[in-house]
């Protein structure tokens, strides 16, 4: 009797552990469930000169700044991991806006500070690269022809007649006197001047405009190793961050710049959003450390009047003109940009930049809904599932069958408390492992069962057949458990994401199917003997 | 008391050739409508986008729509997208190759293009993009898992009965898992994350049922010290489980079964593919499991000792 109280004791703690843990802990759902965001990132690494160290390196960086961005634009639960060596797992509950949160995640964020040239510096070289590009390609130069519709540049040309300042158009004609005597002659022809004739004069100094659907193409011309070559030393071409209006025509700012930025992002130590009152325009004020703040000093104090490019990611995002010395204070002007760009620019200037490009290898999200439905469908097949077992159990086996469903109750309320005291998520794979190890479970009961049966058949009594089946269906209970966990432990090292919570459910899953199917049928089998006469059939 | 299948004596080894050429035609019916297929140039399962990489995305929308209107939208950012329909109404699937370097490129892409045209009137319920080295790598991450854990099923069982078991384990398994991966192909099942599931829950079903059935041959051969038939041992083994293989067999086919019926899509086509394994498992736990034993059993014995003999050493754990 001390031997049933003791294994009775054993089960009611089994349970008010298990009961515990479900309710402080409560269930965990999988991201596949619960509705969220899966991000597999790396490091990028295009042309594959990166050693392991760097790789390395560069991940545990880029894990931080992605963990102090994802923070500063506050997910709650998030988890974010490093996967193997080069690898970045960022998982993300709830989710809203996944096209901002990718954004936030995947920008360098590299900020520069470089000082915008007078495009005289390009100008005068201008006609060598189109000769350039024309040997080259010519055949980049032919499709230029055939979609630059003749009537377009002339007109485009008028519209910036207009705006464009005399002294710009003073110094453009100077650039063309200079080149004149120079090989090749200049061509009015635009089809002789692939690059040149798509470039106008912008509105300030050091910036050409470039109607929005001639950028790719000046992208490939640029991307020409001899036209890289062409440019003048410490020179480097970038692009507005945004096109800007002018009439129904779009065009992008192709700005001429110092190559070597005089100070990058890291200087700074804090940046907000806000607007400008005067022009209501949204801006970004940002705070430099102290040795930025000096070098900002200097630089500005030797350069008023002149532009100065705030650059990020390689776009130019504005270009003010330095009226007088800024030290630790400035701005960036982000003209008509919603507050919430804003919002992001600023967090990720705090932030910190990336150390290199991050590319997104796997992306997998669920929307609240649909995670919502997948539970209720799980769970009502859970539930119908474990209805018609006990039906079949007990139909078949009658008190035995009982028993064993007793059995399954705990042994559900076990795994359950078993994953959340392990933290651990239940995923839709997860699922099926749970499904395969209540399969378990009830098969070592029916092995039981039928063993008794059997003994019971070979004229034992009660107590000896109960013994006896126990005894005899624990071998093959014993091998089929242990070769499921085993393989549940490989699963679980071997494989990814989905396939672990498989083999984690699993594992927790055959534990409790072992101690349940069992240690508590067993424990009720005794009480269920001791209570009546020896020779009293039993129920099975 | 209810009883089935109560001191039976089929005669499951007997015909071990009938096995032998019904698992032959099952061999080619694994592989036939998959070549089919690859022949047709659709590649020998439906690969989802977790393994044959690409996107998928699900979207629900509060207003009617249909296919070709869709399809208008889709085809001239994503060519080549398959759009169907799924689940309830005004839901579809989309599914599009990958564009570029960027993985998550042609999700925005075609999330931008409905913003468009329905401009909020429809929910992603579901996004999947998985780049080419996600996918390969998954493959590759699972077979070998696969391989692992047989590997480990093998030196377990060697060691807690004796090597052959395992052998006989795993074909009869591997047999299972051909057979179920066939259906697969014939019937276009999409071949995603969750089909290694499935498939991984069917191979640990199915070792599962044949060990039983060996850890009685072993009981039975412990028991009968006298050198009796090995073949008549291991057929009256089989019998004496069949109220066991019947009655766990018959539960859970029939929970999956239900599952089958009213789990909705996302569960359905994996309860059908469990159903099929476990069919396929129990059946081969019976005949392909023990015919594969006696014929590993016979070769041994005829290069080695007699098996009689040489066998109640090697059971001993």
């Amino acid at each position: 009797m001390s031997g049933t109280t003791r294994r009775l004791l054993i089960i009611a703690a089994a349970i008010g552990l298990a009961t515990f843990f479900l309710v402080t802990n409560g269930i965990n759902y999988g991201l596949d469930l619960k509705g969220g965001m899966y991000l597999a990132l790396e490091v990028a690494d295009p042309q594959g000169t990166m050693t392991a160290e760097a790789r390395r390196d560069a991940t545990d960086q880029a894990l931080d700044v992605i963990r102090n961005r994802i923070d500063q634009f506050g997910v709650s639960e998030r988890n974010i991991q490093k996967y193997g060596d080069d690898r970045i797992i960022v998982e993300l509950p709830g989710i809203q806006d996944e096209e901002r949160a990718k954004d936030i995640i995947k920008q360098t964020a590299l900020l520069e500070f470089q000082h915008v040239l007078p495009t005289t510096q390009v100008e005068g070289v201008l006609p060598r690269i189109d000769a350039a590009i024309l040997r080259a390609k010519p055949e980049l130069a032919t499709a230029a022809d055939t979609s630059t519709r003749p009537a377009q540049p002339s007109a485009l040309d008028l519209l910036f007649q207009r705006q464009q300042d005399s002294a710009a158009a003073a110094r453009a004609d100077t650039a063309q006197a200079d080149t004149a005597g120079a090989q090749p002659p200049v061509s009015t022809r635009p089809e002789d001047r692939p690059l040149s004739s798509l470039l106008n004069q912008g509105p300030g100094a050091g910036e050409f405009l470039v109607a929005v659907e001639n950028v790719d193409r000046i992208n490939q011309y640029l991307s020409i190793p001899e036209v890289q070559r062409l440019l003048p030393r410490n020179t480097v071409l970038r692009w507005g961050r945004t096109p800007q209006g002018q009439g129904a025509q779009l065009f992008r700012s192709l700005y001429v710049l110092e190559e070597q930025p005089f100070m990058l992002g890291t200087a700074i130590e804090d940046a907000l959003p806000g607007k400008d009152p005067q022009y209501n325009k949204t801006i970004v004020t940002f705070e430099l450390n102290r040795r930025g703040g000096r070098t900002f000093g200097k630089e500005t104090a030797a350069h008023i009047g002149d532009r100065i490019a705030i650059v990020l990611d390689k776009n130019v995002v504005s270009a003010p003109n330095v009226i007088s010395q800024i030290t630790t204070n400035g701005q960036i002007e982000m003209g008509a940009a919603p507050m919430t760009e804003a919002r992001d620019l600023a967090l990720v200037l705090r932030s910190g930049s990336l150390p290199a490009e991050i590319n997104i290898l796997e992306q997998r999200s669920v929307g609240p809904t649909l995670g919502n439905d997948s539970i209720q469908q799980g769970k009502m097949a859970g539930i119908i599932g474990i209805i018609l077992i006990l039906g079949i159990m007990i139909g078949y086996y009658r008190m035995a069958g009982v028993f064993a469903c007793i059995a399954l109750f705990v042994y559900v309320l076990i795994v359950l408390g078993g994953l959340s005291a392990f933290n651990a998520a239940f995923t839709a794979p997860g699922i099926a492992g749970f499904l395969l190890s209540i399969g378990m479970g009830v098969d070592g009961n029916v092995l039981i069962f039928e063993r008794i049966r059997e003994e019971l058949q070979a004229g034992k009594n009660n107590r000896a057949a109960v013994d006896a089946g126990f005894q005899n269906a624990m071998g093959a209970i014993i091998d089929t458990h242990l070769t499921t966990l085993i393989t549940a432990l490989i699963l679980y090292n071997f494989g990814t994401g989905p396939v672990q919570g498989f083999a984690v459910t699993l594992s927790v899953g055959i534990i409790a199917s072992f101690f349940s199917a069992v240690f508590v049928t067993r424990t009720l089998f005794l009480l269920y003997i001791n209570r009546r006469s020896p020779t009293e059939p039993i129920s099975i | 008391m209810i009883k089935i299948f109560q001191n039976t004596n089929y005669d499951f080894i007997g015909k071990r050739r009938i096995t032998l050429i019904a698992c032959l035609a099952v061999l080619a019916f694994a592989v036939v409508p998959g070549l089919v297929n690859l022949t047709a140039g659709r590649g020998f399962f439906n690969w989802g986008v977790d393994f044959a990489g690409g996107i998928l995305t699900q979207v629900r929308f509060t207003q009617p729509t249909d296919e070709a209107e869709l399809r208008e939208i889709i085809e001239p950012i994503a060519p080549g997208s398959q759009i169907s329909r799924f689940g309830q109404e005004n839901e579809f699937l989309v599914r599009a190759p990958l564009m570029g370097e960027n993985t998550t490129e042609a999700v925005e892409q075609i999330r931008q293009a409905l913003r468009a045209r329905y401009n909020e009137s429809f929910i992603i319920e579901r996004t999947e993009a998985v780049g080419p080295k996600v996918g390969s790598e998954l493959q590759t991450r699972a077979i070998l898992a696969v391989l692992l854990s047989f590997a480990a099923t093998l030196i377990y069982l060697a060691f807690r009965l004796e090597w052959t078991f395992g052998f006989a384990g795993i074909v009869a398994t591997i047999v299972d898992l051909l057979f179920t991966m066939g259906v697969l192909a014939a019937l276009r099942l999409e071949f995603s994350l969750t089909t290694i599931a499935a498939l991984l829950t069917i191979i640990g079903y199915s070792l599962n049922d044949k060990i039983v059935i060996f850890d009685r041959i072993r009981e039975n051969m412990r028991a009968s010290r006298q050198r009796g038939e090995f073949p008549a041992l291991v057929n009256r083994s089989i019998n004496e489980t069949i109220p066991r293989t019947v009655m766990t067999g018959g539960s859970v086919m029939a929970v999956l079964l239900v599952l089958f019926l009213l789990g909705g899509v996302a569960i359905s086509d994996f309860a059908l593919i469990m159903f099929l394994g476990v069919v396929a498992g129990t059946i081969s736990s019976m005949f392909v499991a023990p015919a594969v034993l006696l014929w590993v059993r016979e070769r041994v014995g005829k290069s080695k000792t007699k098996e009689t003999t040489a066998r109640p050493a090697r059971v001993a754990v």
